[in-house]
């Protein structure tokens, strides 16, 4: 009976369960009581986080500094200094980059000094934006083919007549700007991460916590550092771009065949020759593939950088949907789509083009592609230049088209909206009523009379039966730590949204990936949807959804099910698809049924890939949870959110990010340690 | 045999002592406490794997070794000591009679760039460059100019039969030729020694048949000195002067071909000798009696020949032939009966 249950782990699970139902029901709701609630020992941290920040900024360490226009050395710490030269800095590229697409004067200016203002020949015209979408025509073109050349250009094509020429070169400017400074960041920390195990080891939990932590909880901190602006939109997505970076180059390095490192090495090579001559060349597509993780991180990011005083279409997003107006948030979210989309195909394509053989073409023939850009270049510039006489009284459409001036679909949207409203308002309205009070409400209600002890006991129970006292200790810590503060009923709210997002999503995941996994063209098909659900911003998802069900907790839900499917879904299909063909073979030979065949040989072998996509299934929806704050949840979301508009909000920001990267990292752990047993156990990897 | 002898007055390009190679954390410590009696089974109960055990041997210059061992014997283990791409845990390796292991890293670099080339199972082709670039690769690494290692990797090319595909990228080429590739980068900076790692195992037979051809009419010109790890024991005995049969990073013999199929020294390497044609590995001197000028025709024969390329003819001849060396000096006498009793008997 004993070696039974030893070796059982339903049985363990079900005692576990046994025993928190026991302690749930026991220990009495009583705020006195250590069983019930902890008492918030840790509720200093953000005052601490708080004063380091003031004292960094205002009072240690500080040199004196000449102020021309004061004329006199004034006291500035060196921190301040430092944080506001690199905020400068990256104010600097990004301007440069805007004049370059939408016109102006001031990056000139300040390169050649002095009183440029009167200069009027001084003025740097803008690249016209038929420029820019020939362009991309060709860039997609050299990239792969006429698909792509077409695909590009016609994206932005549809942004420049829409009238989103100006937000989205606006954000296009960050997303130049931060995502070469997040590749040579990444690059190099992923090489240093690969040459040395101890900066490997260092480095593996800050980018678990850099990754998991919502984006709004260091969105504060940065604000506070660097100010409000475009450069704290640009820092913000520098943070969160790299960590990908520098993990697909530690990846794609460690994948290296030891023998190529070899043969480098008998080659003679140095280091330095091995790294840049046999090893970073070598490993180039994965590389590449982190280019391409660098720019949708970025766009995402400066769409959510936003709410810290970035210009482009996330700020006119916000705007919009602070005002209600769905119709133009809808027509903003499609021009963020697409470029999205753009931006994806086209890193992509960079990442799979293998090098062809040039050296026996001639210098004409080598930078075609060039020559054809510029001398187009200069004939639309011209164009551009006499158009101008042309739209004598309006605008010059064939320059720039501005904002608010272009075509607009938003009327119809918003009838389209309007009619859904008046059709389905009442279907809806029952459906959400529902949800909220026999469902929503009843899961909160029983998340909430939960005693500290009997989560404690779930929690850490689970960790001793999957990975042993190892697992139990790091995840009991994780969630200690939060236990510990002021904020653990909101946690739970955070937790009782997102178990039923994560249960839901799994299940719609699975599901469908079940189904479609079945053959291989929907299988693809399946892959793609994800692919271009996984290409676009969170912040897009709330679109539809306040559209569809109003400001209220469903929306939330709805969109945090939508953007976490998408990961259960995939690996789904990358699991069952992974099978290996000689056991689909035995199985048929064995005579199962297409059921039988998926529920004793595709699924047990598959399941531990799936359990990775669950585990990515709940950051996401904790991502989506955090975010559905803008539409006014009351979970740690909304303070973190809230943060942003409080001066203190620094402290509190972080910590409920952190917090909030926790519960990842808890479950993260616990999914991760009984996949790795279960994929031994199976002899796959 | 008699090549050892004579040789025996230099010294080696390649010299062994005592090398051990013992994967482990605590290695150092179990290999210090052993006195150098390493037992696999304990070292394994203590976690450590032993990959090379007590090696010593010597390769003469020209002298083409080969190290046959089957996966997990330590063949490619002790290759990889004597190229330094792993330290050997004790013992001394000597290179042209310099000690490998105490070189710092830019005399490492130095050897590596003017004295060794190395082919590999997986081929290792840089997979960004052309055929002629990755020729060219070692001795751009080395700072030789564009013009000039460009020229002397085109001489690359022709040598080992790929003229007109130098500007190809490994991805467009079959097994065989990316071998070829290899074994061009591995001679581009004329080395004297010549590492290769189960060089032809990846490929079909039929191309690994011709790559074995191709690497003895190589040979044949260059004359370099060869390590060579394979776990074919046919393709030791196609190409070996010497063979030394590993087991559980032992070398359980070393000797010439013919030496091993005649006397194998233990149960092992026994099992490998069974079942070879030994009139394919013989030479006509392991069968030959003392002179007997009476009874000898004037046909003569080579000691040096292998029994079955001549074994047709001396059969036909039904008289007794002699035997002379490479001097067309006599040396012995051969009676076809013992030719017969080579093919036929056991």
């Amino acid at each position: 009976m004993l070696t039974n249950f030893k070796n059982s782990r339903p049985q363990q699970f079900s005692f576990l369960f046994i025993v928190f139902l026991l302690l749930y029901f026991l220990v009495p709701e009583d705020e006195n009581s250590f069983l019930w609630r902890l008492p918030p020992l840790l509720k200093d941290i953000p005052l601490l986080i708080n004063t380091l920040l003031d004292n960094l900024m205002f009072k240690w360490l500080t040199v004196p500094v000449y102020d021309p226009d004061w004329q006199m050395y004034e006291d500035k710490p060196v921190f301040r200094i430092i944080t506001r030269s690199i905020a400068d800095f990256l104010l600097f590229l990004i301007i440069f980059i805007r004049e370059i697409f939408l016109g102006g004067l001031q990056t000139i200016g300040s390169i050649t000094g002095g009183a440029f203002k009167e200069l009027k020949w001084l003025y740097l015209p803008a690249v016209p934006w038929t420029a820019v979408v020939i362009g991309l025509f060709i860039l997609g073109y050299r990239l792969q083919g006429l698909g792509l050349a077409f695909i590009a250009s016609i994206g932005f094509f549809y942004v420049s007549i829409f009238g989103q020429w100006e937000p989205t070169m606006e954000t296009l400017s960050l997303v130049l700007v931060t995502a070469p400074i997040c590749f040579i960041l990444g690059l190099s920390l992923g090489i240093l991460g690969y040459l040395s195990k101890k900066v490997e080891k260092t480095l593996q939990p800050i980018l678990n916590i850099a990754q998991t932590m919502p984006h709004f909880s260091y969105l504060v901190p940065i604000l506070v550092l660097f100010g409000i602006g475009d450069h704290a939109g640009a820092v913000a997505t520098i943070i969160f771009a790299t960590p990908p970076m520098i993990r697909l180059t530690i990846l794609g390095l460690k994948k290296i065949s030891p023998e190529v490192v070899e043969s480098g090495l008998m080659s003679g090579c140095n280091r330095f020759q091995l790294l840049f001559r046999v090893l970073i060349p070598t490993a180039r597509r994965d590389i590449l593939i982190g280019v391409n993780q660098v720019i949708m991180q970025c766009l995402a990011m400066t769409t959510i950088a936003a709410f810290i005083g970035a210009k482009g279409l996330g700020f006119n997003l916000k705007v919009a949907l602070n005002g209600l107006k769905i119709g133009k948030a809808a027509e903003i979210g499609i021009c963020v789509v697409i470029i999205a989309v753009v931006l994806d195909k086209l890193s992509l394509a960079w990442a799979n083009k293998q090098k062809d053989y040039f050296a026996n073409l001639n210098f004409y023939k080598k930078n075609l592609a060039t020559i054809y850009f510029i001398l187009l270049t200069a004939i639309l510039g011209v164009i551009a230049y006499f158009s101008a006489f042309y739209f004598e009284k309006g605008f010059n459409y064939l320059y720039l088209i501005p904002f608010g001036e272009g075509l607009t679909i938003a009327p119809i949207l918003d009838a389209g909206v309007d009619w859904i409203w008046e059709t389905f308002f009442y279907y809806l309205n029952i459906f959400n009523k529902f949800l909220i009070t026999n469902v929503l409400f009843v899961m909160k209600d029983a998340y909430l009379g939960m005693p500290v002890v009997s989560t404690f006991v779930l929690v850490m129970g689970a960790g001793y039966i999957i990975g042993g006292l190892r697992s139990c200790i790091i995840v009991g810590a994780l969630i200690l730590f939060i236990a510990l503060s002021e904020y653990w009923n909101r946690a739970l709210i955070t937790a009782y949204m997102a178990t039923f997002a994560v249960g839901v999503s799994a299940i719609l995941g699975i599901v469908t990936g079940s189904l479609c996994a079945r053959n291989e063209i929907s299988a693809k098909f399946i892959l793609g949807v994800c692919d271009f659900f996984q290409t676009f911003p969170s912040f897009i998802y709330l679109i539809p959804v306040i559209l569809l069900f109003g400001i209220t907790d469903t929306s939330v839900m709805i969109a945090a099910i939508a953007y976490a499917s998408v990961p259960a879904t995939r690996y789904t299909v990358e699991g069952l698809r992974s099978v290996p063909s000689s056991l689909h073979d035995a199985a048929s030979m064995s005579g199962v049924s297409n059921f039988q065949r998926w529920k004793s040989i595709e699924l047990p072998l598959a399941f531990p890939h799936i359990m990775l996509g669950i585990n990515q299934t709940l950051i996401f929806a904790l991502m989506m949870i955090v975010l559905g704050a803008l539409i006014g949840t009351e979970d740690l979301g909304q303070i973190i959110m809230g943060c942003l508009s409080r001066p203190n909000g620094a402290g509190i920001g972080l910590t409920l990010g952190i917090f909030v990267s926790f519960i990842c990292l808890a479950a993260d752990n616990l999914i991760r340690t009984w996949a790795d047993e279960r994929k031994k156990l199976l002899g796959i990897e | 045999m008699s090549q050892s002898s004579d040789n025996s007055s230099n010294t080696p390009v390649i010299k062994c002592e005592s090398v051990y190679k013992i994967f482990g954390s605590n290695a150092f410590k179990l290999l210090e406490n052993s006195n150098g009696q390493v037992d696999a089974k304990t070292f394994q109960e203590a976690g450590c794997i032993v990959g090379v055990n007590n090696a010593s041997f010597g390769v003469q210059k020209g002298e083409m070794m080969v190290v046959m061992g089957l996966s997990g014997s330590g063949k490619s283990t002790l290759l990889r000591c004597i190229s330094r791409l792993t330290d050997a845990t004790a013992g001394k390796i000597f290179i042209d009679g310099e000690d490998l292991l105490s070189m710092n890293s830019r005399q490492l670099i130095e050897l590596r760039r003017n004295k060794m080339g190395m082919v590999f199972q997986s081929f290792a082709l840089l997979p960004h460059k052309t055929v002629i670039e990755n020729i060219a690769f070692p001795l751009q690494v080395k700072g030789t100019n564009t013009r000039e290692s460009m020229a002397k990797a085109l001489e690359m090319v022709e040598l080992v039969g790929l003229k007109g595909r130098e500007n190809y990228f490994p991805r467009e080429l079959s097994g065989g030729q990316q071998q070829r590739v290899g074994i061009a980068r591995s001679l581009a900076v004329e080395p004297d020694i010549w590492f290769l790692d189960e060089p032809f195992s990846a490929l079909d037979p039929l191309i690994r048949k011709e790559m074995q051809d191709e690497f003895l009419r190589l040979q044949a010109v260059l004359n370099k000195t060869i390590m060579f790890v394979t776990h074919d024991f046919d393709e030791a005995l196609r190409l070996a002067d010497r063979i030394a049969i590993m087991k559980d990073g032992i070398i359980e013999q070393l000797d010439t071909p013919d030496n091993i199929v005649l006397n194998p020294a233990t149960e092992y390497v026994k099992k490998f000798t069974e079942d070879v044609p030994r009139e394919k590995v013989l030479k006509i001197e392991s069968i030959m009696d003392a002179y007997d000028s009476n009874n000898s025709s004037s046909t003569k024969v080579s000691k040096d020949a292998i029994i079955e390329t001549l074994a047709e003819s001396i059969l036909n001849s039904k008289e007794i032939l002699t035997v002379v060396d490479n001097n067309n000096e006599i040396v012995g006498s051969l009676n076809p009966a013992k030719v017969i009793k080579v093919i036929f008997g056991k």
